[in-house]
């Protein structure tokens, strides 16, 4: 039992991991859809695959549907490239259509393949690890640890050798181009490996799904981080956070595993969107916040400024009277002086308020300005 | 001194045309080595597509460029390029020394990564267009005349003997402006040559030595004084240039 939540999880956080990384640089490139398409087409691939190997993890499996995946790329390219179509629309009419095909196949000949189409859409994660790879007696483990732990290690190796070509194709592709980079063969190596990926992870996660682990993660990550390094080590990270807390939360729950993980990567990313430190919507509203009451106290100290020393200040600087001459409410008046005095912009002379020098310069330069 | 028959640039009988409809219609364009050369023409005249088919990154339906005597992929590692700023997404996780690193690629070739030698020549050209403050800065803080500023070091770095820059002053202030045009000068002092798409006709005659008027044809191409009159002006820009007309 123990050894089996283990490799469930192993599995989980390795194609995490796996997806993850391919994942940046389809967020960059503003390309997450394709991964969308490239999931649902590869479809055909795997039945025409399973029709020839009757295995659903046959190396050669992994070729045919990632060879379909890069074809879908190459149509909705050379559908965009006709100006005829945009590449919303072209990615709508390509994946569906292949995908509609392998439909098509599975339901022609279900009588004779055991293929069937939930466990390629969904996956089962729970049983993943029942298929092992065993040589003569000894059991060596689940096929798809196997399976993506290769297309982890591929991943990773094509990402580091070739990180500076990735990131100067995916920031300046002309640039790119210019220095002789072929950011064309650098597309298509990604999008190879993106089709990999996706094929090795449907065993596990099912081919709609692995969308989650492709693109929450790192859409999370970018908006963590300003380097490109560690928006790759903070997708594998997050994407392997949500596959081990995903998981357990389905075994506490009882439910879909990949259902689950990918419900997780969802709340995670509005997680992190609400309360990353700058850029995420609860500092964004403190910002707000803050400047209105800042804002405040600037009228406040401009406006006994203008009357510093005439025969009427008396009457403008009398706390009681300030939400009068300002139409401000009156409990919002008794904030705004509040902090004003905690500031000491002002000073609280019996029932008036008096500038302090504090106050005296901030509204000289608020008028300046 | 180069024998004068040198060109830096060659472009002959050039045609670029998307579908039926022409771009670029039979451009022969030569340009000598250590001008300062404005490329200026309407909205929709080709400037950024000559550039771009100068560079291989546009096919041309027919003609030919060279530069100095070779095709352009065998002298990549002379020809320095500044696309137009937006045409990169600023909000790319990276800072401003990195990307003024990226311009040291193309000496490195595939695989190889950026050394200390590259870092101290990013940096030098940073000091260059006065960004050594800003190396940390993530690129998506940078007003636009920063970006512009970045992108020439990005250039600089390449230590090219050609550069080609696409409205390097387009949104950018006054001071940039002028940072921009004495460092292109200082290039072209020390016998770079250097190709900008201009837009400001005001600026011709003080910033460049050298024009090309372009109005999908070339209408006129050689040195400013020469060059820049108010026929060859008319024929470019129609009837849409009164206030030149003192010239």
């Amino acid at each position: 039992m123990i050894q089996e939540h283990l490799d469930i999880l192993l599995i989980a956080i390795v194609t995490a991991s796996a997806c993850a990384l391919p994942g940046v640089f389809l967020v960059l490139r503003r390309m997450t859809l394709m991964s969308d398409a490239i999931s649902h087409a590869i479809l055909p691939g795997i039945v025409l695959a399973f029709f020839l190997t009757h295995s659903l993890s046959s190396p050669l499996m992994i070729l045919a549907a990632a060879a379909t995946g890069v074809l879908t790329v190459v149509f909705v390219e050379l559908l965009q490239k006709t100006k005829l179509v945009k590449e919303d629309a072209a990615i709508g009419l390509t994946f569906p259509a292949l995908f509609s095909i392998g439909v098509i196949l599975i339901s022609r000949f279900s009588s004779n393949i055991h293929l069937d189409i939930d466990a390629v859409l969904l996956g089962e994660l729970a049983y993943a690890p029942l298929n092992r790879l065993e040589i003569s007696v000894y059991d060596l483990g689940p096929v798809s640890l196997y399976v993506m732990g290769g297309m982890l290690l591929l991943n990773l190796a094509f990402i580091i050798i070739f990180y500076k070509e990735l990131k100067l194709a995916t920031f300046d592709v002309s640039l790119a181009a210019t220095l002789g980079f072929a950011p064309a063969l650098i597309h298509y190596g990604l999008m190879t490996l993106v089709s990999m990926t996706t094929v090795g992870a449907f065993d596990a996660v099912g081919s709609i799904l692995v969308v989650a682990l492709i693109a929450g993660p790192p859409a999370t990550a970018y908006l963590m981080t300003d380097s490109l390094t560690r928006m790759l080590v903070l997708s594998v990270i997050i994407g392997c956070m949500n596959a081990v807390s995903g998981y357990w939360l389905s075994f506490l729950l009882n439910v879909s595993i990949a259902g689950t993980i990918a419900t997780v990567t969802f709340f995670v990313f509005g997680l992190i969107f609400m309360i990353v430190p700058n850029r995420g919507l609860i500092s964004i509203a403190r910002r707000h916040i803050r400047q209105k009451w800042e804002f405040a106290q600037t009228m406040l100290v401009i406006h006994l400024f203008n009357h510093e020393g005439l025969p009427e200040a008396q009457d403008e600087s009398e706390i009681a009277h300030l939400h009068e001459h300002l139409r401000w409410e009156p409990t919002f008046a008794t904030r705004v002086v509040k902090y004003a005095l905690n500031n000491r912009y002002v000073s609280q002379q019996a029932t008036q308020l008096m500038l302090t020098d504090r106050g005296r310069s901030i509204a000289q330069q608020a008028l300046v300005q | 001194m180069q024998a004068p028959d040198v060109k830096a640039i060659e472009v002959t009988d050039l045609t670029v045309a998307y579908r039926e409809t022409p771009v670029l219609w039979d451009i022969d364009l030569d340009v000598p080595p250590g001008v300062l050369l404005a490329i200026v023409g309407p909205n929709g005249a080709g400037k950024t597509t000559l550039i771009k088919a100068i560079l291989g990154l546009v096919r041309p339906a027919a003609g030919n460029v060279l530069i100095y005597n070779k095709p352009y992929a065998l002298q990549r590692k002379i020809v320095g390029y500044v696309p137009q700023r937006g045409s990169v997404d600023w909000d790319f996780p990276t800072n401003v020394l990195d990307v003024v690193m990226m311009g040291r690629y193309g000496a490195l070739g595939w695989i190889r990564r950026p050394g200390k030698q590259d870092r101290e020549m990013a940096m030098h050209a940073l000091e260059k267009v006065g960004m050594e403050k800003y190396t940390t800065r993530q690129i998506s803080q940078l007003s636009g005349g920063q970006q512009q500023r970045v992108f020439l070091a990005r250039a600089l770095v390449q230590d090219a003997t050609i550069y080609l820059m696409d409205e390097p002053f387009q949104g950018v202030d006054a001071t940039t402006e002028r940072a921009i045009i004495s460092l292109l000068q200082e290039l072209r002092e020390n016998g770079k040559t250097v190709v900008v798409v201009h837009h400001d006709l005001q600026t011709v005659t003080d910033y460049f030595d050298w024009v090309t008027l372009l109005n999908i044809r070339r209408i006129a191409s050689g040195p400013v004084d020469e060059t820049f009159t108010s026929d060859n002006l008319r024929e470019t820009y129609g009837g849409r240039i009164a206030f030149m007309k003192n010239r």
